[in-house]
C-alpha cells in the first residue's frame, strides 16, 4: 500500500513560479500606469481614452489583465484549498472561480479593443 | 503509521481568542483578505473601466458614481488593499530571494510595508478621490 506523506517532485512549482512572474508583470505595469497617469493627468473622456488608445498601453494593459486573472486564479484556488474541505463543494468553487475569470478576460479584451 | 507519527509531533493551538498575531502575521492575513476582496470587486472595477472608456455619456456616469461618498470609501479601501497587496507582495519576493529572513529584519520590513502602503493610499486617495 502506498502511503506517502509528500507527493511527487515539483508539485505546485509551476503555479508558484507563475504567481511570482505575474506579480512582477503587475508591479511593473502599476509603475508605468502611475507615471503615465501622473504625466497625462487625465480629467476628461478624451484624455482617458487617449491613454488606452496608445498601442503600447493597450498591449501592456492587456498583459496586466491576463496577469491579474491568472494570479487571482492561483490565489483564490489556494483559499478554497485551505478552507473548503468537502471535495465536491471545493471543486464547485474552483470551477466557478475559473469560469468567472475566463469570462472577465474576454470582457477585458472587448473593453480594450472595441473602444 | 508514519503519517500518524508526524501529526502527533505538531503543536496545535487553535484557541482563536487567545492567539495574538505578530505584525508579519497580520500582514500575511491581510495579504490574503485584500486579495480575496479585490477578486470579489473585479466585476465592479471592469464595469468602471468599461464605462470610463466607452462613451462620453458612460464616462459621466462613472464620474457620478465615483463622486458618491459611499463609492469613495469603497475605492479608498480598494486603493489600500491594492497598495498593501503590492507592498507585501514585494516583501514576499524579497523573502523568496532570502533577503531579510532573520526575525528582526522580517519584523522591520513588515512595519515598512504598513507605513508605505498606508502613506501611498493617503497620497493617491487625496489626489484621485478628493
Amino acid at each position: 500500500m502506498v502511503n506517502r506523506i509528500l507527493v511527487g517532485a515539483h508539485y505546485g512549482l509551476k503555479d508558484w513560479i507563475i504567481q511570482r512572474a505575474t506579480a512582477i508583470v503587475m508591479a511593473v505595469y502599476t509603475l508605468i500606469f502611475l507615471v503615465v497617469v501622473g504625466a497625462v493627468a487625465p480629467d476628461s473622456f478624451e484624455t482617458w481614452r487617449g491613454i488606452f488608445a496608445n498601442g503600447f498601453m493597450k498591449f501592456a494593459t492587456f498583459l496586466f489583465f491576463v496577469s491579474v486573472f491568472y494570479h487571482a486564479w492561483i490565489g483564490v484556488r489556494d483559499i478554497w484549498m485551505d478552507y473548503v474541505k468537502p471535495d465536491g463543494l471545493r471543486l464547485l468553487m474552483m470551477i466557478a472561480t475559473a469560469t468567472v475569470l475566463i469570462g472577465y478576460a474576454g470582457w477585458a479584451m472587448q473593453i480594450l479593443w472595441r473602444m | 503509521m508514519a503519517e500518524m507519527a508526524i501529526k502527533k509531533r505538531r503543536p496545535k493551538n487553535l484557541d482563536l481568542p487567545t492567539i495574538r498575531l505578530p505584525l508579519p502575521g497580520i500582514l500575511s492575513i491581510l495579504h490574503r483578505v485584500s486579495g480575496a476582496a479585490m477578486f470579489l470587486l473585479l466585476p465592479f472595477l471592469l464595469w468602471l473601466f468599461q464605462n470610463n472608456l466607452a462613451s462620453p455619456e458612460t464616462f459621466a456616469g462613472v464620474k457620478a458614481v465615483v463622486g458618491h461618498p459611499l463609492a469613495k470609501i469603497v475605492l479608498l479601501g480598494l486603493i489600500w488593499f491594492y497598495m498593501h497587496h503590492f507592498c507585501a507582495g514585494i516583501r514576499y519576493l524579497l523573502l523568496d530571494l532570502h533577503k531579510g529572513i532573520e526575525l528582526e529584519a522580517a519584523r522591520l520590513s513588515s512595519k515598512i510595508v504598513f507605513a508605505v502602503s498606508i502613506a501611498l493610499t493617503l497620497i493617491i486617495g487625496a489626489r484621485v478621490l478628493w
